[in-house]
């Protein structure tokens, strides 16, 4: 599949500009209220900006003015900085769905309108936007679709690539599990009469920009438990900044208000503080970049935890059709003469099938015979599950499901040799499908048909394995095919012979065992599963019921796409962890930076403690916070891409995430702030 | 010098050898399984059934487990508040000791429900004998306390869903009779035998070498002591608690009595083990309070060994290593050894004055009950604990990429919100309790003169001492600090009584919720909670969050203080 994925680099010069002014909008108290850390650093920077004016009315005892300046100024850096990763993760998720959006909006709608049932109804061109729920519209070839709807009327190909990327036309139809059409689509050819299934402005599309955007946002759990975790580590260090300034008097050692806020703001956790809701929103943003649309973040968070993954068999494990892959004639018939026997009778058959065996034979050298002119093809009917071919010369080849081909033989008088018949036990044992062929009533030989499983399916399967998903393969085969089929692509399980139910039931089992379970379906029919389904991916081909009863829907249509997110599931979570583990590691620098700074000029001996051997107490506490603050921007790129998932096993993966984010969270501000240092020790 | 490292190494070899049977033993009581003391002992449950109308097989839920708790304690708040306050006219009074002031019975009370056993008072002027059979009913009774909380939260990590923790009647009780009772037996025997007092009768005389009249205290000591010891309690019969020599007479007590300090704390987690069928769990918890303890104690044993650089300078070798305030029988590093045990489990009872220590080995101190969960007070050390497993839980589940779970509950705001504050308490408490006591000190030393014997860092550190002892439910003391005036009695008296029921109620709470939720079967992707991995990242929160909020105020009390020496 050729799939084109809306790619940008991470900071456009657009996006940034509006970030930028973001920065400064979201400085707005009432939105820093909503991220307890950031809104203390806010109010550090008020009591600073206050500690300013004090000194610059002759107040001696806080330090120098330009140090404060600096202080501050830093301080509001920080803020702005925050303020500026959520700003620009918010405008890439804008600028995402806003190119899909963008594609709809205004197109001439053909809109009908009903005069009774006695007059042919009257159809007006009007804007797209006026189209209302349940309002009927028309679209021809070359119109493009002006809203999301379900046909009623018709059949046409549409060309899906604005939205899926994908260039081949598919069709869509009335009634059935591919009645859907999405905005902003073209209609190649055909005629189809569309009910508009959604409230303008509550599109999948609209929910998802609600949800990248500041206002409709909502936490999700896991975030707002990080968020208490993080406000309780923020009143830890309130408590030791507070208690500070008695310990300061009994030893006699004034301490600065600057110090003292600069102290705090370093310790409290502001790195993963100002970065936690632009982790939030990049998740959103990946899966839409993914091409699939969330209607909740608290969806992709729970794909991450995602135990079992229900797959139709049929398209993502293997590639739609069977496929010819050995010609078994019966003893005393010449192969060569066996497979020229089939090409004839395979010559019009335009199933996938019939072509696969043409092709099969061409690859064995059989070329296909030019001149079909007197020869009369008999299609394959559901009825008699046989196609064939009568020849000029008076000759019948007929190739069909084994029952069907043996009631012809049979009913000749013929019967059908041991050893073919065993063949056909074999095929089907090994999960393939025995086509029967018989030229004039008699049985000549079997043709093995084969499901071909996609190619690399088992690694990603194996990888799901590593990751602790169980796959499950749903398939209407008989249990016997679906058994082969599920070892040789490497399941874990499948439901043979599947019924809608059946899927149902199978959540319900799992779930009942504490697991969650993502599926993924497209029919009116899969609506009670998807909906029971802890995450349940609709394609957008699918029927608007199915859709509805799903927290996700994928634009792309494919079936493998589950896969995906689970990995943007477990990628959003590990970005949080593991910078919430390098934001308080950092503590350990801060405080070697720091504390001996506040108590050297009173204790000299405690320049023991300063082990990073920095210039002056005023350096070593503006480092620091110029080290808090810099630190945010050189972590925004990590914070929208997501920390990489290697699916190694949870404890390999803890190990080698707290090497790098816990270990090195320790040694880099070590290295920072002396670095910062040593350039700050030029001025102070 | 060897040999006196080896005794320690010898100390801790057995305590560990002894607690993996003894956690066994624990497990099989807490689940009601058959041991071989059931037919001596099972008549004495009996009977405390009976006359408690308990019905030990009725299940209570956890907050029905909280009550009862704090319901007990409430009832023996009052009783030890009458009595203390009343003694000095009740019998079994020999020696004629005076009743208690209201505030000191009420530290002395909050000191000895709260399993702290601070005393602001000393044993042998300050209280009866009724008193002190009074207090040593406490200390069994306390330690139980704790020990059948933590029993609950154990039964809670091992069911699957449900509302039924067990009945917390049962727990206490068995926890009494089954555990601390026998062990108690067997340590105070030993004790007699090796002279410690076991009587009712009052002072001895007799006439000194000097010529001195010497009045030497006696009384129900080795009871006193062997609960004292095993129950984490502290409390000393003598004022100079374990470092009098009818307390502790000699080095054979003295490892006996160690032993006791360190084993029920250590054998607790076996009995977690055993209860959840998680051995490789256990040990994981072991092996991160083992790495925490062996950080303070080598600190703690170095220091002392290496004797004070202050005296070196003026030209005295110390071949012993620093003897100020120790004990020439059991010197320096079975010294060290003790207070780095005593603190790190809340136990309290000293066997030389910390107040003597060098600085740093004073710091291991502080810091064993900073962090308190280092083995930590029976029962209620594991409880801290699993507060911070909850808290490594969280961030590690998010670090490999899945909604956190711990023993298959998954772990979210409300458990973070409990898990949070009980984190934070510790900290506030001793902070702000210490922070308290400078300021008042800074702003007017002359009305507070007779607070420290020591100015400048030492005196801070004597303050934060009493703070961070209080709030551990440790109960030694740094000494040197005029302690027994309003504003320390009531205020310790305030965090000890916090610092004891919140750490308990908490983790139960966490434990009872996590209990009622579905249960979630492992899978690959399932963090692993029982390797060395996750170990280090419960010993990282740890010392960040615990250790490293006090690192502002260790600057300002031993840390300057040793620089300053050297």
């Amino acid at each position: 599949m050729s799939v084109h994925r809306r790619k940008n680099k991470l900071f456009e010069t657009e996006l940034v500009k509006e970030a930028v002014k973001q920065s400064f909008k979201k400085l707005n108290p009432v939105v820093q209220f909503r991220n307890p850390v950031m809104f203390t650093v806010w109010v550090g920077t008020l009591v600073m900006a206050c500690v300013i004016g004090w000194i610059a009315t002759g107040e001696t005892s806080q330090g120098s003015l330009a140090y404060n300046i600096i202080i501050t100024g830093v301080l509001f850096i920080t803020l702005l900085f925050a303020n500026f990763a959520e700003g620009i993760a918010e405008a890439r998720g804008k600028a995402q769905a806003d190119s899909l959006r963008k594609a709809r909006e205004d197109t001439p709608a053909k809109k009908i309108f009903p005069v009774g049932e006695m007059y042919v109804n009257e159809v007006h061109i009007v804007p797209s936007s006026k189209l209302e729920l349940g309002d009927h519209f028309l679209c021809e070839a070359g119109d493009i679709i002006p809203m999301d709807g379900e046909i009623i009327k018709g059949i046409a190909t549409i060309d899906e690539s604005a939205i899926t990327g994908e260039s081949a036309p598919v069709i869509r139809e009335a009634g059935g599990d591919k009645s859907s059409v999405t905005g902003g689509t073209k209609v190649l050819s055909d005629r189809i009469e569309v009910k508009v299934t959604t409230q303008p402005g509550e599109t999948f599309l609209d929910k998802m920009i609600a949800l990248v955007e500041g206002a409709s946002r909502q936490k999700t759990p896991n975030e707002i438990a990080l968020t208490i975790l993080l406000a309780a580590f923020t009143l830890v260090f309130i408590i030791v900044c507070v208690t500070l300034k008695p310990f300061g008097d009994y030893a006699n050692t004034p301490i600065t208000i600057g110090a003292f806020i600069s102290l705090f703001v370093c310790l409290i956790p502001t790195t993963i503080g100002a970065l936690l809701s632009a982790i939030g929103i990049a998740g959103m943003d990946r899966a839409l970049r993914a091409n699939v649309i969330t209607k909740s973040g608290k969806a992709v968070e729970t794909a991450g935890d995602i135990d079992t993954l229900l797959l139709d068999k049929t398209g993502t494990i293997t590639i739609g059709n069977r496929k010819a892959t050995n010609f078994y004639p019966a003893i005393g018939i010449k192969e060569s003469e066996f497979v020229e026997m089939v090409v004839l009778s395979s010559l019009a058959d335009e199933t996938p099938e019939g072509k696969s065996i043409v092709e099969l034979a061409a690859s064995n050298g059989v070329k296909p015979f030019a001149d079909t002119s007197n020869m009369r093809f008999i299609r394959f009917t559901a009825e008699t599950r046989s196609s064939g071919v009568d020849l000029p010369n008076g000759t019948k080849i007929r190739k069909g499901a084994f029952d069907a081909i043996w009631n012809i033989v049979s009913k000749n008088g013929n019967g059908i040799p041991v050893e073919t018949e065993e063949k056909v036990k074999l095929i089907a044992q090994n999960g393939g499908t025995p086509l029967l062929v018989c030229v004039n009533n008699e049985a000549k030989g079997v043709v093995e048909l084969q499901d071909i499983i996609k190619p690399g399916i088992q690694q990603r399967f194996e990888r799901l394995r590593r990751m602790g998903v169980k796959t499950v393969m749903v398939t209407g085969d008989n249990p016997l095919t679906a058994k082969y089929i599920a070892e040789k692509a490497g399941v874990d399980d499948f439901i043979a012979e599947a019924k809608p139910e059946d899927k149902m039931n199978y959540i319900r089992k799992e779930q009942q065992g504490g697991k969650l379970v993502a599926m993924m379906g497209d029919g009116t029919n899969d609506a009670p599963a998807l909906a029971q389904a802890d995450v349940g991916v609709a394609m957008n081909s699918g029927t608007q019921a199915a859709k509805e009863a799903s927290n996700m829907v994928d634009l792309e249509n494919d079936p493998t796409k589950l896969i995906e997110i689970v990995e943007i599931g477990k990628q959003l979570l590990m970005t949080r962890g593991t910078l919430t583990t390098f934001s308080i590691a950092n503590d350990v620098a801060k405080y070697f930076a720091i504390v001996p700074a506040l108590f050297i000029a009173s204790i000299p001996s405690l320049q023991a403690l300063n082990i990073m051997n920095l210039h002056s107490p005023e350096s070593a506490i503006l480092s620091a916070v110029i080290f808090n603050a810099i630190i945010i921007p050189l972590l925004i790129p990590l914070a929208l891409k997501g920390v990489a998932y290697k699916p190694i096993g949870a404890s390999a993966l803890l190990r080698r995430n707290l090497l790098i984010y816990g270990f090195g969270g320790v040694i880099v501000p070590f290295i920072g702030i002396k670095l910062i240092d040593l350039l700050v020790s030029i001025w102070f | 010098m060897t040999t006196e490292i080896a005794g320690i190494i010898f100390m801790y070899a057995f305590t560990l050898a002894l607690a993996i049977p003894i956690g066994r033993y624990i497990g099989k009581v807490y689940e009601g399984e058959k041991t071989w003391l059931d037919n001596i002992l099972h008549p004495l449950d009996k009977i405390f059934f009976k006359l408690g109308g308990i019905n030990p097989i009725n299940e209570m839920n956890w907050k029905q487990h909280l009550a009862a708790l704090l319901t007990i304690n409430l009832v023996w708040f009052i009783l030890s508040m009458l009595i203390l306050m009343n003694m000095g006219w009740l019998p079994l009074n020999p020696d004629d000791n005076p009743s208690m002031s209201a505030d000191l019975a009420f530290n002395t009370t909050v000191s000895f429900v709260s399993n702290t056993n601070l005393q602001h008072y000393s044993g042998e002027t300050g209280v009866s004998y009724l008193g002190q059979l009074t207090l040593m009913l406490f200390q069994f009774i306390s330690a139980a306390a704790g020990m059948a909380a933590c029993a609950t939260v154990f039964i809670a990590m091992k069911e699957r869903t449900t509302e039924n923790l067990g009945n917390f009647y049962n727990f206490f009780i068995k926890s009494c009779t089954r555990i601390l009772l026998p062990m108690a037996i067997v340590v105070a025997l030993m004790l007699v035998f090796n002279g410690t007092p076991m009587n009712f009768e009052g002072k001895a005389q007799y006439i000194s070498l000097q010529g001195d009249t010497v009045h030497v205290s006696r009384g129900p000591a080795a009871a006193m002591i062997a609960i004292k010891q095993l129950g984490t309690n502290g409390g000393g019969y003598y004022g100079s608690n374990a470092a009098h020599p009818l307390e502790n007479p000699n080095y054979f007590t003295n490892i006996v009595e160690n032993i006791s300090i360190i084993l029920i704390p250590i054998a607790m987690v076996f009995a977690l083990g055993y209860i959840i069928k998680r051995r490789r769990f256990a040990w994981m918890v072991v092996g991160v309070m083992t790495l925490g303890f062996l950080f303070l104690l080598f600190n703690a044993v170095y220091n002392e060994m290496h004797g004070n650089p202050m005296i070196s300078r003026i030209g005295i070798s110390q071949p012993l290593g620093s003897m100020e305030g120790k004990e020439v029988r059991f010197g320096p590093a079975a010294s060290a050894y003790w207070e780095v045990t005593t603190t790190v489990t809340s136990n309290g009872s000293v066997n030389a004055m910390h107040d003597s220590f060098t600085p740093l080995a004073g710091m291991s101190a502080l810091l064993g009950m900073m962090v308190n969960s280092f083995y930590g007070g029976v029962g209620v050390g594991y409880l801290n604990f699993y507060v911070f497993i909850i808290i490594a839980v969280f961030i590690s589940g998010l670090m490999v990429g899945r909604t956190p779970e711990f023993l298959g509950k998954k772990i979210e705001a409300k458990e973070m919100k409990i898990a949070s504050i009980i984190a934070l308490l510790h900290p506030l408490l001793i902070l702000s309790g210490t922070a308290l006591a400078s300021y008042l000190y800074a702003h007017n030393p002359d009305a507070y003169s007779g607070w420290l014997n020591n100015p400048g860092n030492h005196g801070f550190s004597e303050m934060l001492y009493e703070f961070t002892s209080s709030s551990a439910n440790n109960g030694s003391g740094f000494e040197g600090l005029g302690d027994n005036t309003p504003f320390w009695n009531i205020a310790c008296g305030t965090v000890m009584l916090v610092a004891r029921f919140l750490p308990i109620i908490g983790p139960v709470a966490i434990a009872g919720i996590l209990a009622h939720k579905k249960f979630i079967p492992e899978s690959a992707g399932t963090l692993k909670t029982d390797t060395g991995t996750f170990g280090i990242m419960v010993f990282a929160v740890i010392i960040i969050v615990a250790a490293l909020s006090f690192f502002p105020a260790l600057t300002l009390g031993p840390i300057a203080e040793h620089f300053g020496m050297k």
